[in-house]
């Protein structure tokens, strides 16, 4: 075991986006920070579609840059078990499909740039709190070495283990976890490339959807998110469900796969507690998920910048202890809270549409309101009139509306 | 019985990993490790695990 002198101000555990955008931001204020990552490779393996809309584009201050930002997506298309669809595309673009490696080590560079150190293969294995500091033991290629620093952010993920080393629980539960499977696949066709596409159904993904991403010509991400449970009741994982699919599409069963990639995504809504003495969780590691889609990235950028400005205020003060961080977790819920709630109500709403449902939905939208729809501009009134005549030949599809929108 | 991980079929997402109760899994790079003390056998990583890769098994002595 090597004794390394350095007590750092902030340790981030991680070096995925949400570590990242913390640890640009804490360079930025000027304090001495840490990112280890067990990775060989930033980014790599992705455990991601890399869908990010404009908003998030706007919220962290990124201008798409073509080495990262391949794919221009002007909208979205939605498929119903019976194969009929609602397109809503606007003229410009709404967002990105990433190539996410480039995307994080554009992140990674911006960092070490601002003065954050970046160390990877490096697992953290051990967290000990003692005399307001924190120790972690790593393990670098064939030995062991200790880590101190005043504080940590947990960015570590799904699989987060940091926080719980130090006495802060960010277990998963199947209720509220999906789990996701897909193929990064190339030389295939038949989907409009300028959009996102979402197909549902019992059959197809049960309690979520399967996707097909599309990243530069005849290159897609084709994903599926089932609800972790299901397979225990079909007897059919992710990639099972995916596989089946594929083979009945014609412009994908003949398409080759570049990429495998896996992953649980935690859907179930924002951790109730991200701080503690000389800690703070961001990202997946504090659940920050968009509930419908599982959408991850923006929101933990977002989760690793707030994380390092309350972090900021603590070297400031030089108290790490929760007087401090404990501010963290409610600016977070003042930030994403309300959100987060009508977000949840809409998920409920899908989890209850049956096939009949969707299919119904699929036929009876026009063109015209899917577009009004998709660019927003129907106020919410709106949108309740306009969802009760489509929806008042279906009483059951009224009750759940109403949940949606009160 | 106790958690088993396949490796051949593993995809090293980490799933099972955040979804186990006790922390009794942990991810390293491309390796699964269990810690079988640990295990309670309730099956969570097996029911979320994207490819079937994880396994209950009896537990050898
Ligand atoms: C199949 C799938 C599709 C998705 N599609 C999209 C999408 O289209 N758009 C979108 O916005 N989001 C998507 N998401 C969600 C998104 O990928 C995540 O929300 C996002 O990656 C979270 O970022 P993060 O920084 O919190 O965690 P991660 O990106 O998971 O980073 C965590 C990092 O911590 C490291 N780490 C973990 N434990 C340790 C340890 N003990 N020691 C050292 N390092 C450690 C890991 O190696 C990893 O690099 C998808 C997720 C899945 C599974």
């Amino acid at each position: 075991m090597t004794g390394k002198e350095i007590v750092y101000d902030v340790i981030i555990a991680g070096a995925g986006p949400a570590g990242l955008a913390a640890g640009i931001e804490l360079a930025k204020g000027k304090a001495n920070v840490l990112i280890l990552d067990r990775k060989q490779e930033i980014g790599c393996p992705k455990r991601c579609a890399e869908g990010l809309s404009n908003s998030w584009f706007n919220i962290m201050k990124l201008t798409p840059n073509p080495e990262w930002a391949v794919q221009k997506i002007k909208g979205a298309v939605l498929w119903a078990p019976n194969g009929k669809s609602v397109k809503m595309k606007d003229k410009k673009e709404l967002g990105y499909v990433l190539e996410r490696k480039m995307f994080e080590k554009h992140l990674a560079i911006e960092a070490a740039k601002l003065g954050a150190k970046i160390l990877l293969k490096h697992q953290i294995i051990e967290a000990k709190r003692e005399n307001g500091i924190v120790t972690l033991k790593v393990e670098v290629h064939d030995h062991v070495e200790e880590f101190k620093a005043k504080m940590v952010i947990a960015c570590d993920g799904i699989d987060s283990l940091v926080a719980r080393m130090l006495g802060l629980n960010t277990a998963n539960n199947l209720k509220d976890t999906d789990s996701g499977y897909q193929y990064e696949m190339t030389n295939i066709s038949g989907y409009d490339e300028d959009c996102l596409h979402m197909y549902f159904g019992n059959e197809v993904a049960p309690r979520g959807y399967i996707w097909i991403f599309p990243k530069r010509d005849g290159t897609a991400n084709v994903g599926i998110g089932i609800g972790a449970y299901v397979s225990a009741e079909t007897k059919i994982n992710a990639k099972g469900y995916l596989d089946r699919w594929i083979e009945k599409q014609p412009g994908l069963k003949d398409g080759s796969i570049i990429e495998v990639n896996a992953g649980g995504i935690p859907v179930g809504g924002f951790l109730e507690k991200m701080d503690a003495d000389n800690l703070l969780v961001a990202g997946d590691a504090g659940h920050m998920v968009d509930p419908i889609h599982g959408g991850g990235i923006g929101i933990a950028m977002e989760g690793g910048r707030l994380a390092a400005q309350v972090a900021l205020k603590a070297v400031k003060a030089n108290d790490y202890t929760s007087k401090t961080l404990g501010t963290y977790t409610k600016e977070w819920f003042t930030l994403r809270g309300n959100k987060l709630k009508t977000r949840l109500k809409s998920r409920h709403l899908l989890e209850h549409l049956s096939d009949d449902d969707f299919n119904y939905l699929a036929e009876s939208i026009t063109m015209d309101e899917a577009l009004k729809i998709g660019n927003g501009s129907l106020s919410k009134s709106e949108k309740v009139m306009l969802f009760t005549i489509k929806l008042i030949k279906r009483p059951k599809l009224i009750a759940i509306m109403k949940k949606f929108f009160v | 019985m106790v958690a088993k991980n396949n490796s051949n079929k593993c995809a090293y997402c980490g799933a099972c990993v955040g979804i186990c109760p006790v922390a009794a899994i942990v991810l390293k790079d491309t390796r699964i490790f269990i810690d079988e003390k640990k295990c309670i056998s309730c099956g969570s990583c097996v029911k979320i695990c994207p490819v079937g890769a994880m396994s209950l098994e009896i537990k050898k002595k």
